[in-house]
């Protein structure tokens, strides 16, 4: 096991050079340094000498690729590519255009991600196996033919109309939790409380319907008619043997977005005001901050090697059968 | 007594709390609180006016010749080589609390991880130096102020201080610079309160910098203090630590959450105006007359980035003050017959106030006067230019895309600015005639006419017989910018002009701006200080965006118009002032480099219980005049916020009334199987 750990490792490399191949040429080439000099400088008064102050001060006059000015190795590495590489790799992120170490805010902000994101999965995931399995159980029934109804329903509808109309309703008419803010400690669970809820009831619908097809799948194999004519109990079919044995698939979903967790959500942070990962994205990308965008790629890209890691070494814990050699 | 506590909000964090640096309104917001420069705005006086703060008076102003001599005050202006400010501050001011001003103990500074760790902050009295200091910091290379290249127009030596301090960098790039030690030829420090900045010619548009952070002081201490690498990696910095003599202080920085104003105990004497316009007495805002200021304890800012939970919040009376925004524009405001904006009965049921105010801002569409078709000094462009500037009708823009918020602008200048002309005399009369006491467009017909003029009839070139196309580069990729392109296509096609959307990044738009390869665009100002020349330099000739990286985005140039601005920039206001700029105006509707579009208008609603508020579009530190009455809003809080359970109720008979019929369901199910295993 522990030499296909080594040679996963080895393997994401190649990948992770890739991704910071293509983000470098998407924030350095098509964006180059005087643009980003120009975004942040302002629009008032920016003179051609403080777009080349801006750049020197970062390090940003460099040659992208090769620097024919410099000897020996030098040509190679006293380049922007090199250095920015280099840094990433050390999981030196630099500091933000506003001055601010990115690492720092990443730390910060992990927290309140992780507030709103660990139980939105954990209870997400309880919910819709839940559901999922009474479905099946009470297939072809009336009970089931409401529930796909319903479950239609729910995907079908925006998840930015949950969040506003759940702080419409329950923050605004109900006033029974904030509308949008954060504080830290225990005070943070009245907060977290509707973005929890919603997130929970925003992907019930395909979740329900995701872990559904699963059970039927299952519910048709042998060792199902097996357990039944042993007289066991539909209960127990389905929530011991049917559950144990759609766990591969159900893994595969769910192990591997743990890592990512810590990235946050985008959009509910955004309006519930949780100063999380999710939210500093989207402010870094408003405000065309691209070392953070791009601290921000490069760590969703290295959580989602390592999530498809931990999916791989799931598998053996669920299934005897699986060996990863 | 319940301590005044205002809550408010912030959007985006803001990058630069430095006052060397920063330069928009949302920092403006913070340090305009904490750092005093030189002089203010009157808080109720319009048109706006400056008055001492920092300052004892008001600048003495010499002016010089070549020899350094002094010149009379009316000399004329080829005579001035430089000017004198000489500025007098106030005795015994003291800045707040802060560790920089006591001794650093240097072993305890790795445990250090916000400033409120440090024990015992210490304080200091304010002097001259601190405003000298403050200026040469302006030409330190590290710190990028955005005013250093204006500046080193006017400030004598900024530029070689500046390069200086390059050579002082590459010696040694990490280590702090103690700029008392690099002399400043501009700036001279005549004793403990007394300083003198020396400009080159007349520039009396520099009492309005002034009044603006970038000359606020700065103790050295509070650098050297910041300079020091544990602080610095765990984001305690200068730009993000404000240390001022203002009547607030930031205590708490988390620009990721919360950023929290307290009253700062070491303030300055300080009192609420005693005189404003006519009409501020009626509207209660003198009756703090003469009274001690700041009023508020403490100012909350919450991280609030979307604008439907900020609303819901503020209704709820968890804000005190509002915009609005066009989502809850119709919720908030009506219009009159007479089409006046006014509350709407829900609004005025809770008690709210609104204020409209004309921003001193303008947003137009300008012409490249560079391109080889709209552009240049021909009559055949002058024309086409004319006849767009009719046709594009920004009186429906007004009120389709900004809830009818704005002002059709008549030319650069909003009102409030001096050289604004309201009623007949202000009318732009390419666009508008004068009818029945107001102004009316132009009609399209008189548009066409123009056209055809131009050599252009039905659209077409008279001589090729081509359709014209014109082309318009954007930087429109938000959800509403197609309608509002479409619109722009619309209004030209009035004339039958065809007009192409250009649509690019914001990058690759300030290219072709550079590059003068843009043809039609929109651009925008909002004004530094309310004197016409902030406005009117936009359309300078030697600002041309196209040569000189100026401000001039239209690359115009009329040397009657370059003559008459240089007249008028250096001239006090005054009916000759007015004169040239009228001169001027008719210079600009003429030629048209512009569509003038619209200055905006902003509405803000406040809570009953917020009082003393009045717009104030030049001034930063306002907060200072804001009085609350915290009972009055507990009381309103408890009121409007009474929880509402029966839905709770209401869902779990709901929820029971689905499981019960599943839970027998199950039962009968397994009751079922039994019975099939005894047969």
């Amino acid at each position: 096991m522990l030499n296909y750990i080594l040679r996963r490792i080895l393997y994401a490399i190649p990948i992770l050079v890739g991704v910071n191949l293509i983000t470098f040429f998407l924030f350095f080439v098509v964006n180059t340094p005087d643009d980003m000099a120009r975004m942040q400088l302002g629009m008032k008064h920016v003179t051609p000498e403080a777009i080349d102050n801006w750049k020197q001060e970062r390090g940003y006059d460099r040659p992208l690729f090769w620097n024919d000015a410099a000897a020996g190795a030098g040509q190679a590495t006293e380049t922007l590519l090199y250095s920015e590489s280099t840094k990433l790799f050390r999981f030196d992120f630099g500091v933000a255009d506003d001055g601010r170490d990115i690492g720092g805010d990443i730390r910060e902000r992990m927290g309140p991600s992780l507030a709103i994101a660990v139980p939105t999965f954990i209870l997400g995931l309880m919910a819709n196996i839940t559901f999922a399995l009474l479905m099946v159980f009470f297939r072809a029934t009336y009970l089931e033919l409401s529930g796909v109804v319903l479950t239609v329903v729910l995907m079908s509808i925006s998840g930015l109309f949950y969040i506003i109309g759940g702080q419409f309703v329950v923050g605004k008419l109900m006033h029974l939790v904030p509308i949008s803010g954060y504080e830290s400690g225990l005070d943070a669970f009245r907060f977290v409380l509707l973005p929890v809820a919603i997130g929970v009831i925003s992907g019930i619908g395909s979740g329900v319907r995701w872990y559904r097809t699963i059970f039927l799948e299952e519910m048709g194999k042998d060792y199902v008619r097996t357990a039944r004519a042993k007289g066991l109990p539909e209960g127990r079919v389905l929530f011991h043997h049917v559950l144990r044995n759609a766990m591969i698939p159900i893994l595969t979903g769910a192990v591997v977005v743990l890592p990512l967790l810590f990235m946050g959500s985008l959009i509910t942070e955004s309006f519930f005001g949780i100063p999380g990962l999710g939210s500093y994205t989207i402010e870094a990308i408003n405000a065309q901050d691209f070392a953070i965008v791009r601290a921000m790629v490069f760590l969703g890209a290295v959580l989602y090697i390592i999530g498809l890691l931990l999916t791989d070494l799931s598998y053996t814990l669920v299934d005897p059968r699986v060996r990863l050699s | 007594m319940e301590s005044q506590v205002l809550y408010s909000s912030f959007s985006g964090r803001p990058k630069h709390l430095d006052p060397a640096r920063s330069y928009s309104s949302n920092e403006y917001t913070f340090i305009g609180q904490i750092y005093e420069p030189p002089l203010q705005y009157h808080y109720l006086k319009r048109p706006y006016q400056l008055e001492p703060l920092g300052a004892v008076e008001m600048p003495k102003v010499t002016y010089l010749d070549q020899q350094g001599d002094p010149l009379p005050k009316d000399a004329s202006i080829e005579q001035i080589v430089y000017s004198l400010y000489e500025i007098t501050l106030r005795e015994g001011v003291q800045y707040q609390p802060h560790p920089a001003f006591s001794p650093v103990d240097e072993v305890l500074l790795d445990r250090m991880e916000q400033l409120s760790d440090f024990p015992q902050p210490g304080s200091r009295t304010l002097t001259a130096d601190d405003y000298i200091y403050q200026i040469k910091r302006l030409a330190h290379p590290a710190i990028h102020s955005p005013i250093f290249g204006l500046m080193t127009e006017y400030i004598v030596g900024l530029q070689g201080l500046r390069d200086q301090l390059k050579e002082a960098r590459k010696e040694s790039p990490e280590q702090w610079l103690d700029l008392r030690k690099f002399p400043l030829e501009g700036v001279e420090r005549v004793d403990e309160q007394t300083y003198r900045i020396k400009i080159k010619g007349k520039y009396p548009q520099f009492l309005y910098w002034l009044a603006m952070p970038f000359f606020a002081p700065m103790p050295w201490e509070v650098e050297q203090f910041y300079e020091r690498p544990q602080l610095k990696q765990k984001n305690i910095t200068l730009d993000w630590y404000p240390v001022g003599t203002g009547p607030f202080m930031l205590t708490v920085n988390n620009p990721n959450r919360k950023m929290v104003l307290e009253r700062n105990p070491n303030y300055h004497a300080d009192f609420y105006p005693n005189e404003g316009e006519a009409t501020d007495q009626a509207q209660g805002l003198l009756e703090d007359a003469g009274q001690p200021i700041p009023f508020l304890d403490r100012i909350e800012f919450s991280l609030e980035k979307e604008t439907i939970p900020y609303w819901n919040k503020f209704l709820q009376g968890y804000y005190d003050a509002s915009g609005i925004s066009s989502d809850s524009f119709d919720q908030a405001v009506q219009l009159s017959g007479s089409g006046e904006a006014q509350l709407t009965p829900e609004m005025e049921q809770q008690g709210m106030r609104l204020q409209t105010s004309v921003s001193t801002s303008i947003y137009y569409m300008g012409f490249n006067m560079a391109d080889p078709v709209v552009g240049g000094t021909s009559e055949r462009a002058r024309k086409l230019r004319q006849a767009i500037s009719i046709v594009v009708d920004y009186e429906e823009y007004i009120s389709i895309f900004a809830n009818g918020r704005g002002i059709p602008a008549q030319g650069p200048l909003p009102a409030g600015i001096f050289g604004h002309q309201a009623g007949e005399a202000g009318i732009n009369p390419t666009v508008y005639r004068w009818q029945q006491g107001k102004p009316v467009r132009r009609s399209i017909d008189e548009a066409k006419a123009l056209l055809v003029d131009a050599g252009y009839p039905n659209g077409r070139d008279a001589e090729s017989g081509k359709p014209l196309t014109l082309y318009f580069d954007v930087t429109a990729s938000g959800p509403d910018d197609k309608a509002r392109m479409d619109w722009y296509r619309k209004q030209f096609e009035k004339i039958d002009l065809q007009l192409v959307i250009r649509n690019t990044d914001y990058n690759r738009f300030q290219d072709k701006m550079l590059n003068g390869s843009a043809q039609i665009f929109l651009w925008g100002w909002n004004a530094d200080y309310p004197d016409p020349e902030n406005f009117l330099f936009l359309l300078y000739g030697p600002n041309a965006k196209m040569e000189k990286n100026g401000e001039n985005a239209a690359n115009y140039s009329n040397p009657e118009f370059d003559r008459l601005f240089e007249q008028m920039k250096n001239m006090e206001n005054s009916p000759e002032r007015q004169q040239v700029i009228h001169q001027i105006m008719a210079i600009l509707q003429d030629d048209a480099p512009w569509l003038w579009g619209f200055h905006p208008k902003n509405f803000g609603l406040y809570h009953r219980w917020y009082r003393n508020t009045k717009p104030n579009l030049m001034a930063n530190n306002t907060l200072k005049y804001a009085r609350l009455d915290p009972v009055e809003r507990n009381k309103m809080r408890k009121e409007w916020n009474d929880p509402v359970l029966w839905p709770l109720w209401g869902g779990g008979l709901l929820m029971m009334a689905l499981v019960v019929p599943a839970w027998l369901g199950i039962r009968r199910k397994e009751r079922q199987s039994l019975r099939v295993e005894v047969k």
